[in-house]
């Protein structure tokens, strides 16, 4: 069926398959791999953007039920002039990513995280990461860069 | 962050990462995220069985589906394969090896075992059209336990007619006899048996393949998200009889590795076979289900170990048996991984010769095993860890002053061990003394007194664990004494452009390690120059040709060496043109700042950036001296690099449930210099949480058919934030004496610590209940077990 | 991680959803969040031939104080039960145990409706809603009718929904002030609860509901009953399994949760008393 989604400011108008999900709708037909995909359980948040503003997995939405949305990728957090997000900024400062292929889903999660609690504690924000899995940095400087983000 | 010692200059700052800001936007492309028009999609059937004789199969159905281009079955394919699928480590002469291929002939021989594959335009049709594939399976009855593969009483590999595969041995004697005078003569002794459960390394990044062939030139690109470009290009090159100078390998961003993309893959030599035979592009993406299953599985061991000492606690000998778990077939470096921690069973404690250690290992019917973070080591370590803390209580004194009465004193490096091994160097009361202040040992020590009574809720323990890491792979002739395939060097060219801009290519492939940052600090410094001016370039064979990849926390005690012996050429080089234009002496040239100057005459100056131009124009060189400004470098070490360290743990268990919450962690490291402690705090805080996920959630689960069933992230407990705590690092430097950088490694020293860490913390927390062990992972529910075992109960 | 293809039609009502169901027989499913039933697809556990995609209906989607009770609409989202002042006044527990709902992603787009019409026994609302005694509004093609928690859950997955039907509304009992609390005990903070437990008390009244000790949510009747023949917190959790019948499975054996329903129940009676 056709569709329409608003992708980082941009509406995108496709035919898709019903069972095509949202994850493979941004990579393949939007085009946009920032996106990843590390498991098919909706256990590691790899996918996570954001839907309407909430951070979603879109790993377990079907494209159609995005239709009519609109959806923000890691492509859409930088300024256009290359200025890095404060969230990825805070990533970046605290080595809070070493192989990178989580990130972009931590750092959706993330910035969804400080938008509904803006002072969270150090506990708040390992709480509130619960479903995105890192296997490199052991989360210690993941946490440092979100609290860092909410300083800032 | 605690440090001592690191000398000052660009090495050493923490320097924000060049790789992050690609990462932070979607900007870098993992394989999957590569577009090539016309690449077929390539689905494989997996055998749900854990091992059965394939009686047939149809691939009728799948071949007529929508889409789909052709459907093979392992027998399609035979004569595809020059060879077997490759085992580049035949650890022993009469070592048994099964012949292994990408699709199963005849018998699949674990669940995931591939049988069949489809190509077709989409993903989707290929998947769909896995499910029409008709496969007459005979199930066979599937060896799952260790000890029953040993019995031969099913012989998995009817070819080879055992489920041996090989027994390996090092015994170390002052005299013939000495290990069992020891024991007899030893005032204490202790005998454990440790089960290093099977684990799943779920790098984040899903293994990806794409294979593209130029069909009238017949090179192939084969992109792949593997630690290991230049050994899978000229495995390949042999597997499939592709001539070497035609295969070339591109190892894009890569996300995430710990050993599991350190192999040759049936998907990898799939893809390159049937885009060569189609003469289309061929891809591959893993699902983590899949991935759960197909790709390797790490540790899997049964250890048992035995401490000989004498009044004072002090080791008189080690006797350590291993069945080592192979998995179905042998991998790229399975057979090696129990040989790695061969070395380290006895610590960094001193030892006279009187150790005895034997492996045998095992085929079963599950996934294959090969190098999982720290490889054998880890598992070593936590041995022998664990083992002293058992012979501490056996004693009746504290672990730490167990420990301490045992290092290898800090004057006597470098040290020649049991085995012939030189450990360059150490100081391990240091380390020791210096976490123990920074967890408050002895006010834990105290509170366990208030805390741990009779009935109590929840009991405090503290876990201690010292470590070498025994890294850097490696020099060559010792891997060459252990039968390895390949040598242990690293190759490095560093090139002077003519703007003075620097190109450094290097045989390392980076997946998450900071290399490039790393890298250009390295020449930074040598040079003189900013490290934004350097470029890093790596992971393509068509760029970087030489190379022996990144494994076993090896690329900067070898790569980065190299790169640093690299710089040295292209200063000397430099020198002679220098001199020449200077009409000096190039012995009286001193290079510091990035330029030349004549002893003494502060006037008579020559920047690197004109001598580059200089070897650029080659208007005025001197005679005989090629134009351009580069060297090559290709550095075999001299020694392995032996970090070490020692980490400290508090647990606090809840006896009502089993929980165990770890309330706090120290590690100190000392891995020599540091090129940015940013980058090595990052590599200990990950590999702390890998290890502490071994001790508390990780498991291979099988039944005893053979199923997996932790076959997702949803049953695999990969912790996430909410689950690990804090890490406080510190670190002691004690630059190592065989490289001009004086660094060592420390890619795998968290995950080789740790885990022993924590599951010492848990039983000392228990021990009052008459707790001695826990197995691994230390789960609530088991926990909460062995204490009502402990306990008098049978639950 | 590809689903098996299918036909996907829109609902606009809960009027249509049901026609349409009825039109397309036993091989169509509801689609609400899709936080169940997705994932499921993706590993081809499940494969509906067709989806009806309620996750449109707005007008399922509310908090309402209806007086002695709160009524929430089906399709209201997790976030928003979390989150909304009305319940975090008058039912606290049932906001609280929906923040432990799988995890912030998760419940920005997982319903309430959903999660109960799944009837899945490990997860935390439906033992929640029991122990609350909910009652649950169900619309099918002869129009509405009401089914109590106790009444709703018949098996693993399987509840008093008839295949034409759907939930669109769940009651649950304002807690007037009672103690309560979320005992929630698993091993990663995402996961499903090993087990669970929702307890309040007021009074002589109690309600405990089980999470995952059973094919059904579980309701503690004579942890309940012990209170309220004045036994103490420690003798009545004792009896926390008596209703129960879990099996085991990675996480933990039959006589482990067991205990653990006991010493759940137990904490989350003493904070609640």
């Amino acid at each position: 069926m056709e569709i329409t989604v608003t992708v980082n400011g941009t509406a995108h108008t496709a035919e898709v398959e019903p069972r095509t999900l949202l994850v493979q709708f941004i990579r393949e037909t939007v085009g946009l791999t920032g996106t990843n995909i590390g498991c098919d359980t909706s256990s590691c948040g790899a996918c996570s953007i954001h839907l309407d503003g909430e951070a979603v997995k879109s790993c377990t939405l079907l494209a159609v039920q995005a239709d009519g949305s609109s959806v923000t990728t890691i492509e859409g957090m930088a300024s256009p002039d290359g200025t890095l997000h404060p969230m990825q900024q805070a990533f970046m400062e605290n080595h809070g990513l070493q192989c990178g292929y989580c990130t972009p889903g931590m750092v959706m999660a993330a910035t969804s995280l400080l938008k509904e609690n803006p002072n969270p504690t150090e506990e708040d924000v390992r709480i509130g990461l619960e479903g995105n899995l890192c296997r490199c940095t052991g989360y210690h400087n993941i946490v440092q860069a979100v609290l860092a983000a909410a300083q800032s | 962050m605690t440090m001592t010692d690191q000398p000052t200059g660009i090495l050493g700052q923490r320097l924000l990462r060049r790789e992050d800001p690609a990462l932070l936007t979607g900007e870098a492309r993992f394989t999957a995220d590569l577009v090539v028009p016309g690449a077929l999609h390539l689905a494989v059937l997996r055998s749900p069985y854990a091992r059965a004789r394939i009686r047939s199969v149809d691939t009728s159905a799948a071949a007529a589906a929508p889409g789909v281009t052709a459907v093979f079955s392992g027998a399609d394919l035979a004569d595809t394969w020059g060879a077997p699928m490759p085992c580049a480590w035949p650890v022993t002469a009469d070592m048994k090896n099964p012949a292994h291929f990408p699709l199963a002939i005849g018998q699949a021989n674990y669940v995931g075992d591939g049988v069949a594959c489809v190509l077709a335009t989409s993903a989707e049709a290929a998947r769909d059209a896995i499910e029409l594939i008709d496969v007459d399976y005979e199930p066979l009855e599937a060896v799952i336990d260790l000890e029953d593969a040993l019995s031969d009483r099913v012989v998995i590999h009817d070819e080879i007619g055992t489920n041996r595969s090989y027994t390996w041995d090092l015994k170390i004697e002052e005299s013939e006899g000495a290990v069992d005078a020891a024991f007899a003569a030893a005032r204490y002794t202790v005998k454990d048996r440790y089960i290093q459960q099977r684990l799943i390394p779920a790098a984040m990044e899903p293994r990806a393949v794409l294979a593209v062939p130029q069909p009238f030139g017949g090179d192939m690109t084969l992109y792949s998200a593997t630690q290991v470009p230049h050994i899978l290009k000229v495995m390949t090159a042999l597997t499939l009889g592709i001539p070497e100078h035609q295969m070339r390998v591109i190892a894009p961003a890569v996300g995430g590795g710990f050993g599991s993309k350190l192999n040759v893959y049936a998907e990898e030599l799939l893809c390159v076979a049937l885009a060569k035979r189609m003469n289309v592009p061929v891809r591959w993406t893993e699902t983590r289900s899949e991935g759960c299953q197909a790709t390797i599985h790490g540790r899997g061991q049964i250890q048992d170990i035995e401490l000989a000492a004498d009044e004072n606690g002090r080791l008189t000998a080690v006797r350590v048996r291993i069945i080592g778990d192979m998995g179905a077939y042998l991998q790229l470096v399975t057979p090696g991984v129990p040989l790695l921690g061969a070395f380290l069973y006895a610590g960094v404690y001193e030892l006279p010769k009187a150790y005895d250690f034997s492996c045998t290992s095992v085929f079963t019917n599950m996934t294959p095993t090969d190098a999982y973070r720290g490889a054998g080591r880890p598992e070593a370590t936590y041995a022998i860890e664990r083992a002293m803390d058992s012979l501490a209580a056996e004693i009746g004194i504290d672990p730490l002053e167990l420990r301490r009465r045992n290092f290898i004193p800090t004057a006597s490096y470098p040290y020649e061990a049991f085995t012939g091994l030189v450990y360059d160097s150490g100081d391990h009361d240091r380390a020791a003394t210096l976490a123990a202040e920074m967890i408050g040992y002895d006010e834990i020590r105290e509170r366990q007194r208030t805390q741990n009574v009779p009935g109590a809720a929840k009991r405090l323990g503290i876990g201690v664990s010292t470590y070498f890491e025994m890294c850097g792979l490696a020099p060559s002739r010792v891997l060459a004494s252990l039968n390895y395939g390949a040598g242990g060097w690293e190759a490095a060219t560093v090139r002077v452009l003519p703007t003075n801009k620097i190109q450094v290519v290097t045989g390392t492939a980076p997946h998450g390690q900071g290399h490039e940052t790393a890298w250009s600090m390295i020449v930074a410094e040598k040079l003189g120059v900013s490290p934004d001016d350097v470029d890093v370039l790596h992971s393509d064979t068509a760029i970087a040709p030489l190379g022996l990849d990144t494994y076993g926390s090896r690329s900067l005690s070898v790569g980065g060496v190299a790169i640093a012996m690299a710089c040295d050429k292209v200063i000397d080089k430099a020198r002679q043109i220098a001199a020449h234009q200077l009409e000096a002496n190039p012995d009286d040239l001193e290079f510091a700042g990035g330029q030349f100057q004549v002893a003494g005459s502060p006037d008579r100056v020559m920047p690197l950036a004109a001598i580059a131009f200089e070897a650029f124009t080659a208007h005025n060189l001197p005679d005989g001296l090629e134009p351009n400004l580069e060297a090559h470098t290709t550095y075999d070490p001299p020694n392995f690099s032996w970090p070490f360290g020692t980490h400290m743990c508090v647990v606090e268990v809840d006896t009502e449930t089993g929980q165990v919450e770890v309330v706090k962690y120290v590690a100190v490291d000392d891995c020599g210099n540091q090129v940015n402690p940013l980058i090595v705090d990052g590599q200990v805080h990950g590999g702390v949480v890998q290890g502490l996920a071994q001790a508390l959630y990780e498991e291979a689960v099988y039944d005893s058919d053979g199923n997996l069933r932790t076959s997702s992230l949803a049953e695999y407990l990969v912790p996430a934030a909410s689950d690990v705590p804090p890490i406080t690092t510190g670190h002691t430097v004690t630059p190592s004496p065989t490289n001009q950088l004086g660094v060592k490694g420390v890619g795998e020293a968290g995950t080789i610590a740790s885990t022993p860490a924590v599951i010492n913390a848990v039983v000392d927390a228990l021990s009052g209940l008459g707790v001695r062990d826990v197995p691994m992972p230390a789960s609530p529910n088991t926990v909460w077990s062995v204490i009502n075992a402990a306990q008098g109960g049978s639950k | 991680m590809i689903p098996a293809a299918f036909e996907y039609v829109r609902a606009t009502s809960a009027a249509e959803a049901i026609s349409l169901i009825a039109e397309h027989g036993d091989e169509a499913k509801f689609l609400a969040g899709g936080h169940s039933l997705v994932p499921l697809m993706k590993l081809r556990l499940a494969q509906p031939s067709v989806l009806i995609d309620i996750g449109r209906i707005t007008d399922l989607s509310y908090v309402r104080d209806a007086g002695d009770h709160i009524a929430i609409g089906a399709l209201t989202r997790h976030m928003d039960v979390e989150t909304s002042p009305v319940l975090k006044e008058h039912v606290p527990l049932l906001a609280h145990a929906t923040g432990h709902v799988g995890d912030p992603q998760v419940r920005h787009r997982g319903t309430i409706g959903g999660s109960l019409a799944h009837a899945d026994p490990a997860s935390d609302l439906p033992a929640t809603t029991l122990a609350l005694g909910a009652t649950y509004v169900v619309q099918g093609p002869n129009g509405t009718r009401e089914i109590a928690a106790g009444d709703f859950y018949h098996g693993y997955l399987t509840s008093a929904l008839e295949p034409d039907e759907m939930l669109t509304e769940i009651r649950v009992p304002k807690m007037n002030g009672a103690g309560w609390s979320f005992q929630k005990f698993n091993r990663r903070a995402q996961d499903w609860a090993i087990v669970g437990v929702a307890a309040w008390r007021r009074g002589d009244e109690s309600g405990v509901g089980l999470v995952n000790m059973a094919s059904t949510p579980v309701l503690a009747t004579s942890v309940s009953s012990a209170l309220a023949s004045g036994a103490s917190v420690e003798d009545a959790a004792r009896l926390a399994a008596d209703e129960a019948d879990p099996q085991a499975d990675l996480n933990a054996s039959v006589e482990y949760r067991r205990h653990l329903a006991q010493v759940l129940t137990k904490r989350a009676l003493a904070a609640a008393s």
